[in-house]
């Protein structure tokens, strides 16, 4: 273009002067939502966490109340671990799989568009329909038991037993994630430069060498990026715990997460909202803790 | 560029005999380093893939059909649709389906309305307040929905907007993060387009419509196809604040289908492809834009 563009934050003098609507019309509808059902909420859940609110009661001020029933409350630190070690669970593969993942799909060799969209379909289906599939599949008598079966390794109890329950709604949330993840490599991917590879080629580095010595540094603000997005997420896990144990959180609810309890505790008539909002407040506290970690990570291992 | 892949520059002549395949840089692909990518891009597709289709095979299969056969078999003997009238008569999944379709819709309709203008007004426009808008909604985008739902089902309460399809609409309605995503779009266009206008009498209003919106179609799409999904795919939020089975929509009505009929797996399976089905159909027009808004707005989780 032969006019050089001026991207600024700052319009120019005579459009700051005329106004003819208040610039308060066009952002009002986007408080308002989220005034009342984001800010608001967040607020009251504060709030109400040093109340004994209820559903259908009021509540009065207790202090620290509900905080002090948390540290004796066995549900509690059921949820706290199940939801921690989803975390250690999870993050790791979620790091590193769509990594290699991202590595397999990015040569453009014919057909690799179709094999992207379909290692995103997993993405884009529901989480409910991805729970239902995966429940039919590890089903005492399902897929993945037959083939098991079949190779002479006999049928798995994956959705009765308390730990590999946990670990199959892992695979889960690995196998829903895997495509997502993908795409955010493959674009930190495009961004490594090629002549990095080559000239470690030419010295020698075999492709593990490459990859480890190369790539790996060359993307690590993104796997850590990764790691923030996936252990934030894994730490509030719901839909597929609740879906693969049922809403009680399996045998004797030792498969609860903490999202879990919260939904448990909080909901329908008789809801122990003030408790609820507590345990809510706790899953803020790791979540905000959990991002920090990652991130000062980060920093610290900047040269 | 990538470690799959090796450089020797020194065996070019014996390349001869192998197909002129060529990778995004005009070179040479080998078929040995071919061969072996491409059944681990199978092995992976059955992976990916394979659970989806594995449902979709189980919902065909007939009654007297075993599903529960070991070794499995793979493809239905007599291929029947019998199962989706069936899930039909057990549950109305129809209706859900149209909920879910309301919610998805009306959802699509205010995100990208609203975080238009808004995003429009903090990119834009000067008022007093401004940052402290800004910040509002970035603070509201670091506010985990999980850690809210009990709040904001009690906000619904005090609305009497509890088991109505609207209370399941508004918390997501103009979504923060949409809000950010438009402003960063309708900031990196030039002022000058805006100020031509201004010249010919152009107001606020026309200059939003007629030139700002129209540059920033592609970031519109983005908002569109993701406030869709997202409603039509969430759970935890309806699940809290509907109660009514005939206000259900299809997520929370397959898990009740679920809870009720676990034992004939065809009838769920039914239901998860009705379910998947139309999202699956939607991915594979717009695939283009789904992997433009991940690129761009990577810190969706």
């Amino acid at each position: 273009m032969a006019v050089p563009l001026r991207v600024t934050n700052r319009p120019p003098a005579r459009i700051r002067r005329q106004l003819p609507h208040s610039p308060w019309l066009f952002a009002a509808p986007g408080l308002l939502v989220t005034g009342a059902f984001v800010l608001y909420p967040f607020v009251s859940t504060l709030v109400n966490s040093f109340t004994d609110r209820r559903t259908l009661l009021p509540g009065r001020f207790v202090g620290l109340a509900n905080f002090r029933e948390l540290l004796h409350d066995d549900m509690f630190w059921t949820g706290l671990r199940n939801s921690t070690l989803y975390v250690l669970g999870v993050v790791p593969a979620l790091v590193v799989l769509p990594l290699l993942l991202a590595l397999l799909v990015q040569k453009n060799i014919p057909g690799i568009t179709f094999f992207r969209s379909a290692f995103y379909t997993p993405v884009v289906a529901s989480i409910v329909v991805v729970g239902l599939i995966w429940v039919w599949l590890l089903d005492e008598r399902g897929l993945v038991n037959s083939l098991l079966q079949a190779i002479g390794i006999g049928r798995v109890g994956f959705l009765s037993d308390q730990w590999l329950l946990l670990l199959s709604a892992m695979a889960v949330t690995v196998w829903k994630g895997l495509g997502y993840y993908m795409i955010i490599y493959l674009a930190a991917l495009a961004d490594v430069p090629r002549e990095l590879h080559e000239a470690a080629a030419v010295d020698g580095a075999g492709p593990l060498r490459r990859f480890l010595t190369v790539t790996v540094p060359a993307v690590r603000s993104t796997m850590v990026l990764v790691a923030a997005l996936s252990s934030v997420a894994a730490f509030k896990v719901f839909s597929e715990v609740y879906l693969m144990a049922g809403p009680d959180g399996g045998p004797a609810g030792e498969d609860t997460t903490l999202v879990m309890l919260v939904q448990r505790t909080g909901t329908g008539l008789t809801g122990r909202v003030g408790y609820a909002s507590a345990l809510s407040v706790v899953v803020f506290l790791v979540t905000v803790a959990l991002m920090l970690l990652v991130l000062r990570t980060d920093r610290r291992e900047e040269p | 560029m990538s470690v799959l892949e090796k450089v020797r520059p020194e065996r070019t002549v014996t390349v001869r005999r192998e197909p002129r395949l060529t990778d995004q840089h005009g070179r040479r692909v080998r078929v040995g380093e071919l061969v072996w990518r491409y059944l681990l891009l199978l092995a992976v597709l059955a992976l990916t893939v394979g659970p989806f289709l594995w449902q979709l095979s189980t919902s065909l299969k007939g009654p007297t059909e075993d599903i529960y056969s070991s070794p499995p078999s793979f493809l239905p003997a007599h291929p029947t649709l019998h199962n989706y009238a069936r899930v039909a008569d057990t549950i109305p999944v129809w209706d859900y389906a149209l909920n879910s379709l309301k919610v998805a819709t009306a959802n699509v309709v205010t995100n990208c309305v609203g975080s238009a203008l808004a995003g429009y007004a903090l990119a834009r426009l000067r008022f007093r307040g401004r940052r402290v808008t800004t910040l509002v909604f970035v603070l509201a985008m670091l506010v985990p929905v999980e850690g809210i739902v009990i709040a904001q089902f009690t906000t619904m309460r005090e609305l009497g907007l509890n088991n109505t399809l609207i209370g399941v609409v508004l918390p997501g309605a103009i979504g923060a993060m949409n809000v950010l995503l438009m402003r960063n779009a309708f900031r990196s266009l030039p002022y000058e387009i805006e100020e031509a206008a201004y010249v010919d009498g152009a107001t606020v209003w026309q200059r939003f419509l007629r030139i700002a919106l129209p540059s920033v179609k592609g970031t519109v799409a983005v908002v569109a196809i993701f406030a869709f999904m997202g409603a039509w795919d969430d759970f935890l939020w309806p699940l809290i604040v509907l109660s009514d089975p005939s206000k259900f929509t299809l997520t929370i009505g397959l898990n009740y289908l679920h809870g009720t009929f676990a034992n004939d797996e065809r009838l769920v399976a039914a239901g998860t492809v009705i379910a998947v089905a139309p999202l699956i159909a939607l991915f594979a027009c717009l695939q283009r834009y789904f992997f433009r808004g991940v690129g761009e707005g990577a810190v969706k989780g």
